[in-house]
């Protein structure tokens, strides 16, 4: 290989792929087309004013747009309730047909891979921070603000800098309650909370094969976390198949060349792993469970788009079967979409969950942003499988959250303090 | 811009993500003034009651970090702030600041060195930021940073293009 043109690395490829001239190297500015982009009920209302404030007529490609009302979803109050009003109003205006809310739906970002709507080499362009999602699946989310995305409604397209790219070559396999989360936690207290700014993190090795495709999404959607622009994990045949599932259109996986140029180059050997919680305020504050055992909680909550699917749920009726949540404790689950809240009913996890005294909410972002549906008071202290613990995130600026594993958050809400989950479910041979 | 900007410096430190910027629970409120009434309430509740037209930020890294929401920047301007000088700044809140012209200045000695409390000048023309005898200039911005200024942000920049 010519050492003078190197070669390219997922993310430079994808890129370079919805560019006019098929030209797109790290550190370029380049005009981007998305084949998706995505709003929600608190960015969409503002992009559609801004919309409007362009003299824009009709949005690039009604089909191609997604608006999906789970962040004050069912609405809380008549303010928000307004917000949903216009981001259907706007469809139905403009005849998008993707447009989900309560009981249709669920949180945008799990709920775009579950229709099949991201598959391998797409663009995503989201109004939301956590539109880095779609990473899981060879895809590339990028977060954008409220009137950027008008003007990518209104034009189809945008500007951005190539990110430079960060390889994260994993290998070996997780132990017992060892999960995606845990893999993205350690990353992010490594890198740090601006460690990967202005690059997309690109995931792969030999360890990818021991993570689902729901490990996966809970590892790329906290790259933000890190700072970083975007990511990308390599397509492997569990991403073919999982696409095929979902009804995503086939499309060859994006692999980087093996000359490709990176930043820099991480490994990380998942068997090492243990379970990892990341203190307040930081989700780059993190440490292994058994530091913080005894750690008192008020409440806990699972669910959001980085920890709210199927697999999370069994991990919480694992924890919980046969068992009840502590006195003075309460408890939060919230399935990331309807689909995998009938998924969890089918399989009777739910059951087990509310058996145990657990609280089980239609999907919503809800209390995960401080919205509603859990918000703390001043003084309480929280254990959520959320992705952002800053200062009154979910309540009160004097209230607390810890960010963990389905497995650590549910093992707390049983033992009414922070424990590693052995401690409430013994390894057995056919655990987790 | 070639607008002069003078104002007291108020002065915060790394990582002031976009959550105590404008906590989510205002997220349903749209208007300018209603969101500037909660501006930057989850670090200090009082800075609203200090902050005055054409004040200036000073602030670490990593300045409007975690969510993409813009009503932060909404919030930030309604309040007053017309300008911010930091080390660093997130992707997202940059470009969101840039669209809504809120001009964000690059440059960590004058993030550092500048006293809080007392009043500095911006020239964003040449990107020059001063305060008494002391004088920086912060990083130079790219292209497309410039023209969206230049054409007051990216609503009129997208006006232009589409020729509505
Ligand atoms: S679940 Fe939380 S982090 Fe995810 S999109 Fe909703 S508010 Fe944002």
């Amino acid at each position: 290989m010519d050492p003078a043109t190197p070669g390219r690395t997922i993310t430079e490829k994808i890129i370079a792929a919805h560019t006019a001239d098929g030209r797109a190297r790290a550190g370029d500015i380049v005009t981007v087309r998305p084949d998706v982009v995505l709003l929600n009920d608190v960015s969409g209302p503002l992009a559609f004013e801004q919309f409007e404030a362009m003299g824009a007529q009709r949005p690039f490609d009604p089909a191609r747009i997604v608006l999906v009302a789970d962040h004050f979803a069912p609405a809380p109050d008549i303010t928000a309730a307004g917000a949903i009003a216009m981001t259907r109003d706007f469809a139905r205006r403009h005849a998008i047909p993707h447009f989900y809310e309560p009981g249709r739906g669920g949180i945008e970002h799990t709920l775009l891979a579950e229709l099949g709507l991201v598959g391998h080499g797409a663009i995503v362009f989201g109004a939301d921070s956590h539109t880095c999602t779609a990473g899981a699946f060879n895809a590339l989310g990028i977060g954008f603000g409220s009137t950027d995305l008008a003007g990518a409604l209104a034009m189809g397209q945008l500007w951005m800098r190539v990110p430079d790219s960060i390889r994260v070559t994993l290998s070996g396999a997780p132990g017992p309650y060892v999960t995606g989360k845990d893999v993205i936690l350690e990353l992010i207290r490594r890198l740090g909370s601006d460690g990967a700014a202005d690059a997309s993190l690109e995931f792969g090795g030999p360890g990818l094969a021991a993570l689902s495709m729901d490990a996966r999404m809970a590892i790329a959607n906290m790259a933000v976390e890190a700072g970083a622009d975007t990511c990308v994990f390599e397509g492997d045949g569990l991403s073919q198949e999982d696409m095929a599932r979902r009804g995503a259109p086939a499309a060859p996986a994006a692999l980087a060349d093996a000359d490709a140029r990176y930043r820099q180059v991480i490994a990380l050997d998942l068997t090492a792993l243990s379970p990892m919680v990341a203190r307040p305020p930081s989700p780059a504050d993190g440490v292994p469970v058994s530091a913080l055992r005894g750690e008192k909680v008020d409440q806990v909550y699972v669910g959001n788009c980085a920890n709210g699917t199927l697999t999370d749920l069994r991990q919480v009726a694992h924890m919980l079967r046969g068992r009840k949540i502590a006195p003075g404790v309460r408890m939060v689950v919230v399935p990331a979409t309807q689909k995998i809240w009938r998924a969890a009913l089918a399989e009777g996890l739910l059951d087990v969950i509310a058996e145990a005294g657990a609280a089980i909410s239609t999907p919503t972002c809800g209390a995960c942003f401080g919205g509603h549906m859990g918000i703390l008071a001043a003084g309480e202290t929280a254990i959520a499988t959320t992705n952002r613990n800053y200062r009154g995130r979910m309540g009160h600026p004097d209230s607390r959250v810890f960010l963990a594993s389905a497995y650590v958050a549910a093992a707390a809400a049983v033992a009414g303090v922070i424990v590693p989950p052995e401690d409430v479910a013994p390894v057995q041979e056919d655990a987790a | 811009m070639s607008t002069d900007i003078e104002g007291i410096v108020h002065r915060f430190g790394d990582e002031v993500n976009t959550d105590v910027i404008l906590p989510g629970r205002y997220l349903s409120l749209r208007t300018p003034e209603e969101l500037g009434r909660h501006c930057l309430e989850g670090l200090d509740p009082s800075f609203v009651t200090r902050v005055r037209p054409g004040d200036i930020l000073a602030v670490g890294r990593n300045f409007g970090c975690g969510s993409s929401r813009e009503h932060a920047v909404i919030a930030l301007k309604a309040a007053g702030v017309a300008a911010i000088v930091a080390h660093s700044a997130a992707r997202i809140f940059f470009r969101n600041a840039v669209n809504l012209g809120l001009p964000v200045l690059l440059c960590p000695e004058a993030a550092d060195a500048l006293e809080p409390g007392s009043p500095a000048r911006i020239t964003l023309a040449s990107l020059q930021i001063a305060q008494g005898t002391r004088l920086w200039h912060a990083s130079p911005l790219g292209d497309e940073v410039r023209a969206i200024l230049a054409a007051g942000g990216l609503v009129p920049r997208v006006r232009i293009a589409l020729g509505a």
